[in-house]
């Protein structure tokens, strides 16, 4: 199919709201996306025709509402290109998964003195985590740091990989837009036997995502940023994270031992209907075409750039890199010193919703020199006319401060 | 809906581009720090007391024009009040601005805000009374560091 933004803008009912009799224009699906007709139609069908427990209850109502769980995880099995299905854990969100993944791997193998590389773009919860396992462990961290248009700086990868058991790092950055070369970032840790970790929050939602072809030990994303309502994909076996019902193979009064993967993983009632609308928010965007979703993206960063720019010259200072085919839609900028909570504000007057504030990311914000930016971040349904709509309302904050 | 003008009133405004009381003071004086973690403001005040005054305040940091401003009209709000009276008038901004932990006590109609009064339109904008109200939380802090 060719993809029709304005046919796209149908299947989104809260695009067609209007606030205080204008339209909306939604800017912030780098925080969290809208939602399909298809997928809200599915958690609603779920609920009314199929609810049940899952991998607990032998009657048909049950067994059915098990096999739509796991017909989702089937479905972003293939979608991520993962080799197995049963390498897809479902996790209450993606911060929940990189905890998971950091303190069942870490505390199993990491010990005093242990290096761990980071970047300087990874968001808090690729950070927290692991200043966590340093108070916790005694381990180390190191940072690669970035260039001045806001891209890793990979001149002295080796040296800072060398001895370093685990390296976690962002697809996509949720602040510069930046897209990492993850593929090599993987084979790089793996040449240092160390394990690859990808927080691609940012990236799946909006190209085609392979983990095979990146090699990556873990991944992680979440459903809500890519049309769906929750839940994320976690790979590789280590001890579990959360005891409980439905993660055990046996319990005794003295111990117990724990069920395969994924059930390892997944302890107590899980989202179930909202994994199962998740399906119906992965067939849409293979249906759109991944590489279609990017291309439109390529093309609006191209506008957006080119329109800020042009319209506000030296006024506007956009981070990140400046080729659009080196990043995603997501925009953070500094504008004629306004700060970026007054921004925010005045731009919601003509319902331009962005994002104000250190986007979760304080050490780069530290780094940007800024305490906050204004994050405006496009998906497969924004318009360029949505573009020149945020430019229209930037110029409007001029003539209050 | 509440338009803009309700928040960004001049007075505001000016105490934006015109903050008084900005800077540091030096030990004998104590001060806090407040924080934002919704978007990052960062404040520090600075009080003297002295003989139960609040003899000299001070206050940095960055952030919008809603928590600069709050800051520095907090600031000439409270300069040389007896501490008893500043954090009177702190209860009395707090119930203006809704977040005052005690709703059933009393407003206390013998504290004049004055200025304060165009911060009220910050109500309508229930998002910004966290940044209406940072310096003054941050306030309190400095003064229980005073107790020490």
């Amino acid at each position: 199919m060719t993809f029709d933004v304005a046919t796209i803008r149908k299947d989104f009912p809260v695009l067609h709201r209007l606030v205080n009799d204008k339209p909306l224009v939604y800017l912030d699906s780098a925080n969290t996306s809208q939602k399909p007709q298809v997928v809200i139609d599915a958690l609603s069908h779920f609920m009314e025709t199929g609810y049940a427990p899952i991998n607990r209850s032998a009657y048909q109502l049950a067994a059915e509402a098990t096999d739509a769980f796991e017909a989702t995880r089937s479905a972003l099995a293939t979608f991520i290109n993962a080799p197995k299905a049963n390498e897809v854990v479902f996790t209450k969100n993606a911060t929940e998964a990189l905890n998971l993944v950091i303190m069942s791997w870490g505390r199993a193998n990491l010990s005093a003195g242990d290096a761990v590389l980071l970047t300087h773009m990874e968001h808090h919860a690729n950070i927290v985590p692991w200043h966590m396992l340093v108070a916790e462990r005694g381990i180390q961290l190191r940072w690669v740091p970035l260039t001045s248009d806001g891209q890793l700086d990979l001149t002295n990868l080796d040296g800072l990989l060398k001895d370093v058991k685990a390296f976690s790092f962002t697809s996509m950055s949720n602040v510069l837009g930046t897209i990492n070369p993850v593929q090599h970032l993987c084979a790089a840790a793996h040449k240092v036997g160390a394990i690859a970790i990808v927080d691609a929050c940012q990236s799946v939602p909006h190209q085609p995502t392979d983990v095979q072809a990146w090699d990556a030990d873990f991944a992680v994303f979440s459903s809500h940023k890519m049309c769906g309502p929750s839940g994320v994909g976690v790979l590789e076996a280590m001890p579990p994270f959360l005891g409980g019902g439905n993660m055990i193979a046996d319990v005794r009064l003295d111990g117990f031992t724990t069920a395969e993967v994924p059930a390892k993983f997944e302890a107590g009632t899980p989202a179930i209907a909202e994994v199962v609308a998740l399906g119906s928010a992965v067939k849409y965007l293979k249906d759109l075409g991944m590489n279609n979703v990017r291309q439109h993206e390529i093309e609006l960063s191209t506008y957006v750039l080119n329109t800020l720019n042009a319209r506000f010259g030296n006024d506007i200072t956009i981070h990140g890199p400046t080729n659009p085919e080196l990043r995603g839609a997501t925009f953070s900028f500094a504008f004629r010193g306004i700060h970026p909570h007054d921004l925010s504000q005045v731009l919601d007057q003509t319902n331009v919703c962005v994002r104000a504030g250190h986007h979760c990311a304080k050490p780069l914000m530290k780094i940007l020199g800024a305490n906050a930016t204004v994050r405006a971040s496009f998906y497969l349904y924004n318009t360029t006319q949505e573009a020149d709509a945020l430019a229209d309302a930037l110029d409007s904050a001029s003539d209050i401060f | 809906m509440a338009g803009l003008e309700d928040l960004y009133r001049e007075i505001i405004l000016d105490h934006y581009r015109t903050p008084r009381n900005r800077g540091e003071l030096e030990a004998p004086a104590v001060s806090a720090e407040g924080h934002n973690p919704l978007c990052g403001d960062e404040i520090r005040i600075f009080i003297d007391v002295k003989d139960g005054l609040v003899s000299d305040v001070r206050f940095n940091g960055s952030g919008c024009s809603i928590s600069q401003s709050s800051a520095s009209m907090m600031t000439t709000a409270v300069k040389g009040k007896p501490v008893d009276q500043v954090r009177a008038i702190v209860k009395r901004f707090k119930q203006m601005m809704t977040i005052d932990e005690d709703e059933n006590s009393a407003i206390d109609e013998s504290i004049n805000l004055g200025d304060l009064e165009a911060l009220q339109g910050v109500v309508k904008f229930p998002v910004r009374i966290k940044c209406a109200t940072l310096g003054w939380n941050t306030l309190l802090d400095a003064l229980v560091e005073s107790d020490k």
